[in-house]
């Protein structure tokens, strides 16, 4: 048993890891439950299983067929999204849809359905997914897709590594034609002004994204800056295409966990402060490559550690427009009155473009992220009252970022959630959904994690 | 290396330095034992670029079909200029020592097949005047110690044929390269447990290639094992003899 962490760094739980190498292969025989696991950037507990296994995926890392013409992909599930932007960028292809880091796995983007910068455009991940490959501990292999076994393809696009292992799979890309982002930034002075720009941003730029300073309050509440943009319309022969990676390697890397006294409200809201005021105020255009635009965070590589050994917590809500208004204040003004306050925290809307997936967490209406350095108790605390809140608002929390969520409101959250959990493998589990189904637990989430959880078999019993 | 016959394709290493290759548009002809995982490693050098995948599945243990082998390689690429032989098996030092059997299938599968093999290629490529042979053996080679003497004895006869391969072959303008790598975390290592001394299976691959590239003739990857080796082979017989390594 070791420690696995995810980003978050919390929860600490033990667990053993097996590598896989081999699609082809069977799941291993290993006593207790398994859970496949990715690149480890879910933020809670969602890809851990204390007391279980975690099923390694990074050696499935292989590339399958690409189709330039058509920018079909197909590769194994362990394939970075990293990987396929350096296979496509080049040949004139981009991921539909990325998340804020390309540190991900394929597989990991299918089980949580990921987003990014442009859901009221593009949906999520799993609508790009043609199809994919379930291998279940009966043995079992499926071929999912919308018209081929479109149950078991629906609850396992969002489906948290709970239905099985997905092998390998196929993503639809879209074309570019060139490597470079025509990005604004504008300001915004409060919550009030977020939402009309961003309503308007959405009509003519693709990405839509925006930093909020969680320090701000009062008739400041919720300031903070919004950075749109589109691919840059094609103004270059394929050069740029072709050169797209050189420049961009590994930047800065966080050597050692921080110690902790380096993240305080001083040292936050000066930086909230000099970022927020670093344009005066006024809209601002340039062109950029896509990587710090899409990546800003990957460039610092590690950076979870600057939290030091406690790690931290996020918490990524989204409330529907009707009770956006309200709730987001209400938020922002508990978060910036508890123990250490967000030092990143981000706004952004979705559209209204459903998601296959049955657990899919984008719906519309405005979503915000926040992390939270770990302060004990305190901070457990506020994370679980802003859960409340959002359900109090009719929204949800994404269980990709959680750690606290009460299975009272995973339920509310996710109402497909009792269908999906038909569709679970029977060797399959992991932490953050024992946390959300305890009824059935047979030991204590405090032994699990402090590890040396004793009855691993008996998981298999759980549902 | 433009041509090349990766043998033992679908090992680690091998598979790491096969997507080098592919990145450089390089056409590859892989041999490997499993159908299905000879083809993932093919279909992934294909995706990333490589000029052109012939792949055939085969126990390289049978050694009357080595010599088909290389006809069906020089044929399938038009030529070879370069070869990485990368099978092998690390076996069971203790179950070697209760059983000849398991000795020997060491001993044929790191050292007799790869001589055979070589015997083929290493006669075409000096009768063509051109060519790069890389061979990964092991820093185990380098001195029998008692926790895997009948791997590392396996390797060591073979670092003795390809210096002498490499002498004879010196004035044909064809390279023998002798890859020596310490711990790599492979699958082939799963079991013991890792330590700061292992590397990727890409890093390997990186060095083998530069050695390669430079047509190097005995190599440590990572560097540091020249080092290390360089003590070990300096500890006098006698002291040796009383270590437990
Ligand atoms: C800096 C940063 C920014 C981020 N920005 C965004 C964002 O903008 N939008 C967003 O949606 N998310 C975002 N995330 C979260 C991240 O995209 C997701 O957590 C993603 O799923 C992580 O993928 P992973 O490969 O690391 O998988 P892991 O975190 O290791 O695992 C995630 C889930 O996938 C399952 N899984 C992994 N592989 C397989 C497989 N082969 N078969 C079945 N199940 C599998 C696991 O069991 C687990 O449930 C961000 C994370 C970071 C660190």
């Amino acid at each position: 048993m070791k420690a696995q962490e995810s980003w978050g760094r919390y929860p600490r739980v033990e667990q053993r890891t097996h590598a896989l190498t081999w699609r082809s292969d069977a799941l291993p025989e290993v006593s207790g439950a398994v859970l496949p696991h990715g690149l480890g950037r879910s933020y809670g507990d969602s890809c851990l299983n204390g007391g279980g296994t975690l099923l390694m995926t990074s050696g499935l890392d292989r590339l399958i067929a690409f189709d330039a013409a058509t920018g079909v992909v197909r590769c194994e599930a362990g394939v970075s999204l990293d990987t396929l932007l350096r296979l496509a960028v080049p040949r004139g292809w981009f991921l539909p849809v990325t998340p804020g880091t390309k540190y991900v796995t394929v597989g990991g983007a299918i089980a949580n359905d990921v987003h990014g910068k442009n859901h009221h455009r593009g949906g999520t991940f799993g609508r790009y997914v043609r199809r994919f490959e379930l291998l279940r501990s009966d043995g079992s292999r499926r071929v999912c897709a919308p018209d081929e076994n479109p149950d078991w393809y629906g609850a396992t696009i969002g489906g948290l590594g709970l239905t099985g292992l997905v092998t390998w799979a196929e993503v639809q890309l879209k074309p570019i034609s060139n490597p470079f982002v025509l990005q604004e930034t504008v300001p915004f002075g409060n919550l009030d002004e977020f939402l009309v720009v961003a309503r308007e941003s959405e009509a003519d730029h693709e990405f839509t994204m925006a930093w909020v300073d969680c320090l701000a309050r009062g008739r400041k509440l919720g300031r903070g800056l919004l950075y749109r943009g589109n691919f840059a319309p094609p103004q270059f022969d394929r050069l740029p295409l072709a050169k797209s990676h050189l420049s961009h390697g590994m930047g800065l890397a966080v050597p050692m966990d921080m110690p902790a006294f380096c993240l305080n409200r001083l040292s936050v809201s000066a930086f909230n402060w000099l970022y927020f005021h670093r344009q005066n105020g006024k809209p601002k255009q340039r062109l950029t490559h896509y990587d710090p635009f899409f990546y800003p965070l990957d460039a610092i590589y590690g950076w979870n550690r600057i939290y030091g050994r406690r790690g931290f917590l996020q918490f990524q809500c989204v409330v529907p427009y009707a009770t956006a208004r309200d709730a987001l204040r209400e938020i922002l003004e508990r978060s910036s009155r508890g123990a250490l306050p967000s030092f990143l925290s981000v706004l952004k809307t979705f559209g209204d473009i459903p998601s296959p997936g049955w657990l899919s967490f984008p719906r519309q209406g405005v979503t915000l992220a926040m992390d939270f350095a770990n302060r004990g108790e305190k901070t457990y605390r506020l994370v679980e009252d802003l859960d409340k809140l959002t359900r109090e608002a009719g929204g949800a929390v994404y269980p990709a970022k959680d750690a606290r969520m009460s299975p009272e409101s995973f339920a509310a959250y996710f109402p497909r959630h009792s269908e999906f959990a038909g569709y679970i493998d029977p060797a399959f589990s992991s932490s953050f959904w024992r946390r959300m189904n305890p009824v059935a637990l047979p030991f204590s989430l405090e032994s699990e994690r402090k590890g040396g959880a004793a009855a691993p078999q008996s998981l298999l019993a759980l549902r | 290396m433009k041509k090349v016959l990766v043998l033992g394709a679908t090992s680690a290493i091998a598979q790491a330095t096969v997507r080098l290759l592919a990145a450089r548009g390089a056409s590859l002809y892989l041999v490997g034992r499993n159908v299905e995982n000879l083809d993932a490693v093919a279909k992934d050098a294909a995706t990333r670029g490589a000029a052109k995948v012939e792949s055939k599945a085969l126990d390289l243990n049978d050694f009357s079909a080595h010599e088909a082998l290389v006809d069906g390689a020089f044929q399938a690429l038009g030529g070879l200029d370069g070869v990485v032989l990368a099978h092998g098996v690390l076996g069971d030092q203790t179950e070697a020592q209760r059983s000849w059997a398991a000795t020997e299938a060491v001993l044929r599968t790191n050292f007799l097949s790869a001589v055979s093999l070589l015997t083929a290629l290493a006669n075409r490529f000096e009768a063509q005047k051109a060519g790069t042979l890389v061979v990964i053996s092991s820093v185990a080679g380098d001195r029998g110690r008692q926790s895997n003497y009948v791997y590392g004895a396996s390797k060591g006869a073979l670092n003795v044929f390809l210096q002498g391969l490499r002498n004879r072959l010196a004035k044909s303008n064809v390279a023998v390269v002798t890859v020596k790598p310490g711990f790599v975390d492979t699958p082939m290592t799963a079991h013991i447990p890792k330590n700061k001394l292992f590397a990727s299976p890409e890093k390997v691959a990186r060095g083998l290639l530069s050695a390669a590239d430079g047509r190097k003739n005995e190599v440590y990857v990572p560097g540091i094992w020249a080092l290390i080796m360089l003590i070990i082979k300096s500890i006098p017989e006698s002291v040796f003899k009383k270590l437990k390594l």
